[in-house]
């Protein structure tokens, strides 16, 4: 039994990410990014029969899904949260094309949305993070990711130039992205070296900014694809893998479980990573597309650090990474910041890049991660020619 | 009453005897039988066998950095009052634990020798932190 090519991808909704979300509120700007999805995919809201959906951090509770289908008039034949942290969206994708090969549904929704505002506050909501990990101060997403890049360094020579690159490569693709919080200005390895160290050794720039907005994609059988506005974007291949959820507890800090995860995604599509056209890695950190480039097998372990230098990351270049900008540049609005991953990918495939197109673009690959390298979701998407 | 205002653990039923051995100073882990292994944290049954026979042992209390940050602007409110470095500690008896290096920042290391302290921050709350051995 395979997901391969039983779904597509045929809608996706975006909007541009706000600084601050003055009356917006996550069911609104759902709704928003829904009816957006909806009608980019050709389709009615009454075709719409499956429906996922991300818990807002700004609104949550208990029975949500069918409270927010409520909310919109959706009637779904399958509905679910997906609560896998930055993987969910990533996740909404396999999920739904699973429920439209099992035949539940035809047409599934996808959504996601959520609201920041300055000076708001996390704390670990799980009995064992607030027993162990609150009281040391390991509190939000920050110190764990700041760990995993103190042992890379250590234990394979990682450099914080490298590091830096990320975001200088990835700020070169939002310039040409109209959506990305940050794209008036190009950055420089220097520019990010010297802004604030926050948690030592990562920089104020090399860490997303919480942002408010959203996303929504449209998955859809054959059938329902045949109708679509656009070019259909095929599920080859996915996997999915945790192995922890705090970083203390996980078998290794530098190898995560991305690498079952993108294995079990590239044998579905029986492809390998060197096929891919461009890649869409999580990137909450310049530290976390390293270590996904490696544990996903675009280089080896250790060397992501080498790799990033010596590729050119940007749309135009031999390796086109988050040509979007990556939340890093597109900010991270919520749950939305790991949708930006797929729909980005999904406009590459469709050929809706704009002025940051890759050319010939046919496979991508796009990985989603929740928690501190916890939830893993590895998606190999196709357009077919 | 005290000032302190970061977050203080609730012991669970299952964790009491770990933070009880704190207040009195002493490190204990549970250590699964069947897989002569320690845990950290406590837990009802072995994540690895799924055993529920654990039994609560003293360890060394030596360790060394796996890894550690600096939090110079912290997530929380309550850890705002200064950087402080916090770190997974690899014990000599083989689990990691996240935990505080009372040391100055610059120099902490990964990979140094650490050695357990206890840090009694309230009234009947001991934290397990560590410092350079
Ligand atoms: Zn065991």
């Amino acid at each position: 039994m395979s997901l391969k090519g039983k779904a597509a991808a045929i809608g996706i909704g975006e909007l541009k990410p706000l600084k601050e979300p003055g009356n917006a509120t996550a069911l609104g700007l759902m709704g928003k990014v829904a009816a957006e999805a909806i009608a980019d995919a050709g389709l009615e809201k009454n075709d719409i029969d499956g429906f996922l959906v991300g818990m807002p951090f700004s609104d949550p509770g208990m029975i949500y899904p069918a409270s927010a289908a409520e909310v919109f008039g959706l009637r779904p034949r399958m509905l679910n949260v997906v609560d896998i942290g930055g993987a969910s969206p990533a996740g909404m994708i396999w999920r739904a094309a699973a429920a439209i090969d099992a035949g539940m549904c035809n047409a599934v929704l996808c959504v996601v949305a959520d609201l920041n505002r300055a000076g708001d506050q996390r704390v670990p909501t799980v009995s064992v993070q607030r027993e162990f990990e609150a009281p040391y101060g390991n509190i939000g997403a920050n110190c764990g990711y700041a760990m995993i890049a103190h042992r890379h360094m250590f234990e394979f020579g990682t450099k914080a130039e490298q590091m830096a690159k990320v975001a200088v490569d990835q700020r070169a693709n939002a310039l040409n992205n109209p959506l990305a919080t940050f794209n008036d200005k190009p950055l420089t390895i220097s520019d990010v070296l010297s802004s604030r160290m926050i948690v030592d050794p990562l920089h104020l720039f090399e860490i997303v900014s919480p942002v408010s907005g959203g996303a929504a994609v449209i998955v859809a059988s054959a059938d329902v694809a045949k109708r679509a506005k656009h070019p259909p974007v095929w599920i080859l291949g996915a996997g999915e893998y945790a192995n922890h959820a705090t970083i203390t507890y996980a078998p290794s800090i530098v190898e995560s479980p991305i690498k079952p995860a993108a294995e079990a995604a590239f044998k579905m599509a029986g492809l390998a990573p060197k096929d891919m056209d461009f890649v869409c890695p999580y990137d909450c950190y310049t530290i976390t597309v390293i270590v996904t480039l490696e544990d996903a097998g675009f280089c080896k372990k250790g060397q992501g650090g080498k790799f990033v230098e010596e590729h050119d990351l940007t749309w135009k270049g031999d390796f086109p990474c988050n040509t979007h900008g990556g939340q890093l540049s597109f900010g991270q609005p919520g749950l939305a910041g790991g949708m930006s991953h797929v729909t980005e990918a999904i406009r590459q495939l469709m050929g809706r890049g704009g002025k940051r197109q890759v050319k010939d673009a046919h496979l991508g690959y796009v990985n989603g991660n929740g928690g501190i390298m916890s939830e893993q979701v590895s998606l190999v998407l196709e357009r077919r020619s | 009453m005290s000032d302190y205002i970061k977050p203080l653990p609730k012991p669970s039923p299952t964790s009491l005897p770990f933070w009880e051995a704190a207040r009195r100073h002493e490190l204990k882990l549970q250590y699964c039988e069947a897989c002569k292994a320690f845990i950290y944290y406590p837990r009802d049954r072995c994540p690895t066998c799924f055993s529920d026979s654990l039994e609560w042992r003293p360890v060394s209390g030596r360790g060394k950095v796996y890894s550690y940050t600096v939090v110079r602007r912290a997530s929380s409110r309550s850890f705002a009052d200064g950087p402080y470095v916090l770190a997974i500690v690899q014990l000599d008896e083989g689990p990691r634990m996240t935990t505080n290096i009372a040391a100055p920042p610059e120099q902490v290391r990964v990979d140094m020798p650490v050695a357990v302290y206890f840090d009694d921050v309230a009234p009947g709350h001991t934290l397990v932190k560590f410092k350079p051995a």
